[in-house]
């Protein structure tokens, strides 16, 4: 209880110091998970769309396919981003890896089938009449997807809040294809499982409260924005 | 009178059965047809072959005596509207769904305003204008469907069962003033029912469909003075007594 407490405190003293370090690794990790979000939604939400509005041969495995995926491992999704990226890998000439390129490239790898799938969810739930009234009015097909978008909207920011959950939280991947490296790939996750390694619990509380705090105020962000445009 | 919409050897099958098979339909412009027969018997899936929203397997569809096929569907999609059972709306305000769809076709932002104010104003929905659809009433909604589809000045109205779904005193009103919309803007129409009460409201050519295909085409009097089977629609307002209609 007094680790948990102690942690408080420090997260307290920590934020309100200013600590340079903690503010550098918070930002990071802002950056890093809101970039792999934006990406996993241009990958996720189309793909999504996709599947959930037409019907071709092998659609139901590509729609199992993307369900296994939205509950990945992430240290599997790290080792094979680690494979893709290490310097004999397929990808090895970009020299991505144990950078923050590619601690997004595995971040994005881990939201997307998580947006690709509530998408889905949200589409297939709307009044199939519905898409029909929209072709009725005369839309071509990017204004009919553009409203059927729109009227799927709340669904789709509950893909958006989950895949930023899932990658925000995550440390596997981070660390395989990121390394920790002090001042350059150190998230809030990676350096809580560095201080619990070093025995220093109390940063390690401290650190987690950050990470907390900073996914509960994106996430209250965007459930607002949820929330506001169901009208409640 | 000159041909708006033409339908030959129209079929549509699905799961290996017909849903309609149907060798010849024309709409002349300006008639205002009603569309009866029981359920199943293919009447919203005329509705949406006629509206261009799904394909027949085989047959011709001529529109302004063009035929229509993917080069110009939405361009032919763009000269009617339709108005379903439910009133399907965007989950916006009830000015928005008027003004939505004229945008979607082209109509410059004055004229949209306009056009929009005017069919809330005709169809007593003016003071509804900032509310969201899903705040409506039944009655409300589709009012606000029918005057998405009248605001878009459609060539052809094509309308399934839009009134099934309100009470009594809504229908009527509504009934009477389609009336007076349909009988002064001389606009091509089909409507789908099961309430031969509704049809003297607004026309008195009626079409008879049966398992898919167009059994009997005439005036209401006609047709109701006909026998064979008996199918009844009774409506609890009606005095009590319904209408008989008599299928073949």
């Amino acid at each position: 209880m007094n680790v948990f407490l102690d942690g408080f405190q420090s997260a307290f003293n920590l934020l309100i110091s200013m600590d340079p370090d903690v503010l550098a690794i918070t930002w990071r990790t802002i950056h890093v998970s809101t970039v792999a979000t934006f990406i996993s939604i241009l990958i996720g939400i189309p793909i999504g769309t996709v599947l959930a509005l037409t019907r071709f041969k092998g659609r139901g495995f590509l729609v199992s396919l993307i369900n296994f995926g939205m509950g990945l491992p992430p240290v599997v999704v790290g080792l094979a981003t680690w494979l893709m990226l290490t310097r004999y890998g397929p990808l090895g000439m970009l020299g991505l890896l144990y950078t923050p390129t590619a601690m997004i490239l595995a971040q994005a790898v881990i939201a997307s089938p998580i947006v690709a799938g509530f998408s889905i969810a949200a589409i297939q739930s709307l009044n199939p009449k519905l898409l029909l009234q929209i072709q009725s009015l005369g839309a071509t097909r990017f204004q009919y997807l553009m409203l059927l978008l729109w009227e799927a909207r709340l669904g789709i920011l509950s893909a958006i809040i989950a895949g930023f959950g899932g990658v925000i939280s995550e440390v596997g991947a981070s660390m395989m294809v990121g390394g920790n490296i002090r001042g350059y790939t150190r998230v809030l996750t990676t350096a809580t499982v560095l201080e619990v390694s070093k025995g220093k619990f109390e940063l390690a509380t401290a650190l987690s409260i950050i990470l907390l705090m900073l996914t509960f105020i994106i996430v209250s962000l965007l459930s607002y924005l949820q929330q506001r445009k169901a009208g409640h | 009178m000159s041909v708006k919409l033409s339908v030959k050897n129209l079929k549509l099958m699905r799961s290996g059965r017909d849903i309609l098979d149907i060798e010849e339909f024309i709409l002349n412009r300006g008639d205002v047809l009603a569309i009866v027969g029981p359920n199943g018997a293919g009447k919203s899936s005329l509705l949406q072959v006629l509206s261009f929203l799904i394909e027949p397997d085989t047959g011709i569809i001529m529109l302004d005596g063009e035929t229509v096929g993917n080069g110009n569907r939405l361009a032919a999609r763009r000269k009617l509207a339709m108005v379903f059972q439910e009133s399907l709306l965007l989950d916006t305000t009830v000015q928005k769904n008027i003004e939505i769809p004229l945008r979607i076709r082209g109509v410059s932002r004055q004229e949209t305003a306009t056009r929009a104010q005017e069919w809330m104003h005709r169809l007593g929905i003016n003071c509804l204008s900032e509310q969201r659809a899903r705040n409506l009433s039944g009655g409300e909604s589709q009012r606000t469907s029918i005057a998405r589809a009248l605001a878009m000045k459609p060539e052809i109205l094509l309308m399934d069962e839009p009134f099934s779904a309100l009470d009594y005193p809504t229908r009527k009103s509504l009934l009477s003033e389609m009336g007076d919309i349909l009988h002064t803007s001389g606009m091509t129409t089909v409507f789908v029912t099961h309430d031969f009460s509704e049809i003297p409201a607004l026309t008195h050519q009626v079409a008879v469909l049966y398992n898919g295909r167009l059994i009997k085409r005439g005036d209401i009097q006609e047709i109701l003075g006909e026998s064979a089977v008996s199918v009844k629609s009774w409506a609890p307002w009606d005095d009590g007594a319904g209408s008989d209609f008599l299928m073949q």
